[in-house]
């Protein structure tokens, strides 16, 4: 079964889902629901078994690897592998799926019976699930490039079609944002082609590691893909697209788009930027680390003064990143395995989130904080997952994005003790902005228009549950997570030609921190 | 001097050309000795078959130009080579495809062209021919003349037959595009200038084709690029000479300055002409700019240079910002057919081999892109109420507001737009993003980056419009669009018709709106016309190259570099 090409099922198997539902048969339309969430739960299933095919102790190497030709005149290949972070991040993504499959069961169409809009949104998130996959697995430049431009336009119909009020705008900001960075970086793909080796696989990104590029076409380069990558993570300044498209995408939308899609910014950096131009992204790191620490302050500042819940969590969301981004640029092992834990994380929490967020928008049919109040009283349990939820999102020590971002803090702080202390002020506003808006929604005296609400059904609770039990085992026993990451982390450091600055605190005694707490 | 010598004809290489063209002679018999009533069927097949056969032709010579690279003909006059079987091949597939979309009809039997096309636009005369049910048909034998013209155009390499050879594709596209059956004035203007440009352009093409020949002393493009290795003192005459000659071509293939005829003809010629031009006259004309550009002017590279990314640049630019503020769908394609003749001649200034590929390919993609896309208008139609209350067809809704919500009450047709937009945007897995890619790509290995670098923004720029046309037909409803223009479109519809009151139609639209006007601002006035299904099969097939030519393209790019060499 070694040979079994796991990553091509679990890119074909949601395909062949968003497929099904589109071809549903009229008469078999009552079951779209049960056709779109048992094709993610197959895709869960089927990751489980590719998990089992990976070895971990050799996290660092791309393993389940395939390469077929695919345009050779072009030299490119359907090359895919993956090592601890993309297997991670995989993971992450197709857990969060089948909770956004449930999340979307009643928000899309009307609450009876399932609807045609319900139908091609369900296509929707599985097609988007299938690019996931493959933008996460893609050891081809040109594929990943495909990808990463070819996935733009299932969120855009997700947003656009499906959103709130001013969905189109925020759906056409999106694009043009993501078009642009994107069709910058063809240009550095083709160049970064032409000066590599050449030939039927001439794209495939360990030909091209280290083919001595000129220093100023190396940072040219660099710059075409950091652009596209900090667009779509997104850093500060280019990080406007976002709040609009959160705000008014459905919850589900601003769960994968947030939570995993910008995952792929971060992701480039670290697993393209790094190894393919080492001499530009030490050249440009303490730039990057600036804005990163803008993103980490800009964005907990801005966050807190958000009126609108979905625009809040975005706002969180670019503080994040900040983090993830620092992390990667602080060239520590230590900081760069906490990003890519981060990167997980943060789709866990934000997802949640987000989530949640749609459930109590939901309810009220508004998404201002100001129309909520008192509600602990009336919805314990989602007051209670809600609490969870966003203390996830401050980092509190038992929850797993504590353990990332310590190591984020701890391994920056190695190299550059005044950016990692400015950085820290981020999670002590994070406190505010979480807490705050708790406060604001659920504490105080029960508005009367919200006596009656109805807390989390036993299907709202399967969404959010699963995420809080992840968080939770993953921040007492963030050991084998850790696994995956950590070996990567190394060989990213290898790449850049950076020394590693140990720092005071050993991985080992961070996570044994983290629970013991 | 022995008088007279019977010249040596391959008659092989010629068959593609000659099916076509003499199936086009046969045409022009069948209309007069072929009874009226079935002139249609006997034409639409002989057209088909004369296309597919052309295609089988070039699968046959295929295998022998692979080996030896090509043959003379006609002692050089024409050369069939890699790359001409290759362009020969693309215009009759897609001139096949166009033809299903001409002779597509309506319910009513109703085609895209004027029963009398000779008439006076409103004359009694023309009443007539429309009350007796008069069909055109001489159509068909046209468009095989222009495609047998633009077989001829990218295959010779010498100077008096290429301006045959575009005098024969043209004379006969100046005529189709004066044949519209509804908006018939706005159809003339178009024909109308499009012949007094084409005329002058042909002049200036002449002239400079004349200087070229007395600097030279001979025709062909080989001798030419001989002649300009060894300065003779008269390198005024080549350069004006060689400036004139490529004026002609950029009038082709749209490109600025050269392109303002483009969105007149485009939106007055009837769609299913404007597709067949879009794509097979563009094809065609590149052919022939390819062939001079590397075969008689490389020796010029240097002084021509200048002219070629000038011309490249302000070609994707204008075109894109064009296209930004155009609110007929057919001007927009007209404006986005001007920017990718930009993007096409990134391809061509890259001057290697790999630009050589990329410009086939580019050229396939996207005019199985348009061919498909000017389909699909040809059967977006207004929708007007009869005398008797039943729904009518009425003439086609090419103004974007009117395709306001048409993914919810289509979304085939929307989806299937959307599509052919995307492979014009050049977004990945479509058949325009490998084009792009390629013919970038070339452009960068030609050490032309900063081309690339425009013609990337160029294309980031022209996405914005590609996807307002997404978003009017998904994310709007058509009651949205009513608000913003509260004044009956339909009688602003008519008003665009009104010089050329088709008869009935132009009372029952009339009619209807002010029926509209007084009654309700509902009108569910955009529909899909059903057609015979020739239109949707040729849509089908366009869209099923878009998607295959975007997600493998292999083994169409690696046939594409076996035989990318021209011959001299």
């Amino acid at each position: 079964m070694s040979d079994f090409p796991w990553l091509s099922a679990l890119v074909v198997l949601p395909l062949l889902g968003a497929v099904a539902l589109w071809v549903l048969p009229t008469g078999a339309r009552r079951h779209t629901r049960a056709v779109a969430l048992g094709f993610a739960l197959a895709q869960v299933a089927l990751l489980v078994a590719a998990f089992s095919a990976f070895d971990t102790a050799a996290a660092a190497t791309h393993q389940l690897v395939e390469t077929y030709p695919w345009i050779p005149a072009l030299g490119v290949s359907w090359a895919l592998g993956v090592d601890g972070v993309g297997l991670a991040l995989i993971a992450m993504s197709v857990v969060l799926v089948p909770l956004v499959v449930l999340a979307a069961w009643r928000e899309q169409g009307s609450t009876d019976g399932p609807t045609d809009r319900l139908r091609h949104y369900l296509a929707l998130v599985l097609l988007l699930e299938a690019f996931i996959v493959l933008v996460f697995a893609a050891r081809d430049v040109f594929l990943f490039y495909v990808v990463f431009e070819a996935m733009l336009i299932p969120v855009y119909f997700m947003i656009g079609a499906f959103g709130g009020a001013q969905r189109r705008y925020a759906a056409v900001k999106f694009l043009l944002y993501s078009l642009a960075g994107g069709l910058v970086m063809l240009v550095g793909v083709i160049t970064l082609y032409l000066q590599g080796p050449g030939g039927p696989e001439g794209f495939l990104t360990e030909n091209l590691v280290g083919v001595g590029l000129d220093p100023t076409v190396e940072k040219w380069l660099f710059l075409s893909f950091f652009v596209a990558f900090a667009i779509k993570a997104p850093m500060f300044p280019v990080h406007t697209w976002l709040p609009d498209a959160a705000q008014q995408a459905p919850a589900g939308t601003s769960t994968l788009l947030v939570g995993v899609l910008d995952k792929v910014g971060t992701f480039g950096m670290l697993t393209l930027c790094l190894p393919l131009f080492p001499n530009a992204s030490r050249w440009a790191a303490p730039v990057i680390i600036v804005l990163a620490v803008v993103s980490v302050l800009y964005g907990a500042l801005l966050a807190i003064g958000q009126k609108d819940m979905m625009r809040l969590v975005a706002y969180t969301s670019v503080s994040h990143f900040g983090f993830i981004v620092l992390g990667i640029f602080a060239f520590t092992s230590t900081s760069i395995a906490g990003s890519s834990f981060y990167m997980v994380n943060h789709g866990l929490s934000t997802g949640g989130l987000f989530l949640l967020v749609g459930f109590l928008a939901a309810r009220r049919g508004s998404q201002q904080i100001s129309d909520f109040g008192g509600l602990q009283k009336v919805v314990p349990v989602m007051a209670g997952l809600f609490l969870v939820v966003g203390l996830s999102a401050l980092s509190l020590p038992g929850l797993s994005t504590f353990v990332s971002e310590f190591l984020v803090i701890v391994g920056a702080f190695a190299r550059h003790p005044g950016v990692a202390l400015a950085a820290t002020f981020g999670v002590v506003l994070a406190a505010l902005y979480v807490l705050w808006l708790y406060q604001r929604v659920f504490t105080g005296p029960v508005r009367p228009e919200l006596a009656s609400t109805p807390d989390l059904g036993a299907r709202e609770r399967w969404v959010v549950g699963p995420l809080v039990v992840l968080m939770l085992v993953l921040g007492f026993l963030p050991g084998p997570a850790l696994d995956l990451v950590r070996p990567p982390a190394h060989v990213s450091l290898e790449q850049v030609g950076v020394e590693d600055v140990t720092p005071t605190v050993s991985i080992a005694t961070a996570g044994a921190e983290g629970s013991d707490q | 001097m022995s008088g007279f010598t019977v010249p040596e004809i391959a008659w092989g290489p010629m068959v593609p050309v000659m099916v076509v063209l003499l199936t086009a002679v046969v045409g022009v018999l069948v209309e007069a000795f072929v009874p009226a009533a079935h002139r249609r069927t006997v034409q639409l097949t002989l057209t088909l078959a004369a296309l597919a056969g052309s295609l089988v032709a070039v699968a046959a010579l295929w295998s022998d130009t692979e080996r030896t690279g090509g043959t003379d003909v006609l002692g050089g006059s024409l050369v069939v080579d890699g790359p001409t079987l290759v362009l020969q091949a693309t215009i009759a597939l897609l001139a096949l495809l166009s033809t299903l979309v001409v002779a597509d009809r309506v319910t009513g039997g109703e085609d895209a062209f004027a029963p009398a096309a000779a008439a006076v636009p409103g004359s009694d005369y023309e009443e007539l021919a429309r009350s007796r049910g008069l069909r055109q048909t001489e159509v068909f034998p046209l468009l095989l003349f222009a495609t047998g013209g633009m077989m001829v155009f990218p295959a010779t390499t010498d100077l008096l037959t290429l301006f045959v050879a575009l005098e024969v594709l043209s004379l006969p596209l100046y005529l189709l595009s004066g044949m519209a059956r509804r908006r018939r004035l706005l159809s003339q203007e178009a024909s109308m200038k499009y012949f007094l440009l084409g005329a002058f352009v042909s002049a200036i093409m002449l002239f400079g084709i004349g200087l070229l020949y007395g600097y030279s002393g001979s025709l062909r493009f080989s001798d030419i690029a001989a002649a300009t290795a060894t300065p003779n003192g008269m390198e005024g005459l080549l350069v004006v000479g060689a400036l004139m000659l490529l004026a002609g071509l950029f009038f082709k293939v749209g490109a600025v300055p050269f392109h303002m005829w483009t969105p007149d003809v485009y939106q007055g010629a009837p769609t299913p002409v404007t597709g067949f031009m879009a794509a097979c006259t563009k094809v065609a004309a590149f052919g022939a700019l390819l062939r001079v550009v590397y075969g008689m002017l490389p020796g010029m590279a240097w002084d021509l240079d200048v002219v070629l990314w000038v011309v490249a640049i302000l070609t994707m630019v204008v075109g894109t910002v064009a296209a930004l503020v155009q609110t007929d769908v057919k001007r927009l394609l007209a404006y986005s057919s001007i920017a990718h003749a930009g993007f096409v001649l990134t391809g061509v200034i890259a001057l290697n081999d790999a630009g050589l590929t990329a410009v086939l390919f580019y050229l396939l993609a996207y005019s199985a892109a348009t061919v498909g896309a000017f389909g699909l208008v040809s059967l977006v139609r207004e929708q007007g109420t009869g005398e008797d209350g039943s729904p009518t067809l009425l003439g086609e809704a090419t103004r974007l507001p009117q395709w306001a919500g048409l993914g919810r009450s289509h979304p085939v047709v929307a989806v299937t737009f959307t599509l052919f937009l995307l492979s014009f945007a050049g977004i990945p897995l479509t058949a325009g993003f490998v084009g792009k890619f390629a013919v970038f790509s070339a452009a960068v290995d030609g050490g032309a980056w900063q081309l690339a670098l425009v013609g990337v923004l160029a294309s980031a720029a022209a996405a914005f419009f590609y996807v307002r046309i997404v978003v009017l037909m998904f994310f709007t409803s058509p009651h949205d669009t009513a608000d913003e223009a509260p004044t009956s479109t339909t009688v602003t519809a008519v008003a665009v018709d009104g010089p050329a009151p088709d008869g009935e139609d132009g009372t029952v639209a009339a009619t209807s709106g002010v029926a509209v006007a007084t009654a309700a601002p509902e009108r569910a006035t955009t529909t899909v016309a059903a057609g015979e299904g020739l239109t949707v099969v040729a849509v089908a097939v366009c869209a099923a190259l878009t998607v295959l030519l975007g997600v493998a393209p292999s083994p169409v790019l690696d046939a594409i570099a076996s035989v990318a060499a021209l011959l001299p």
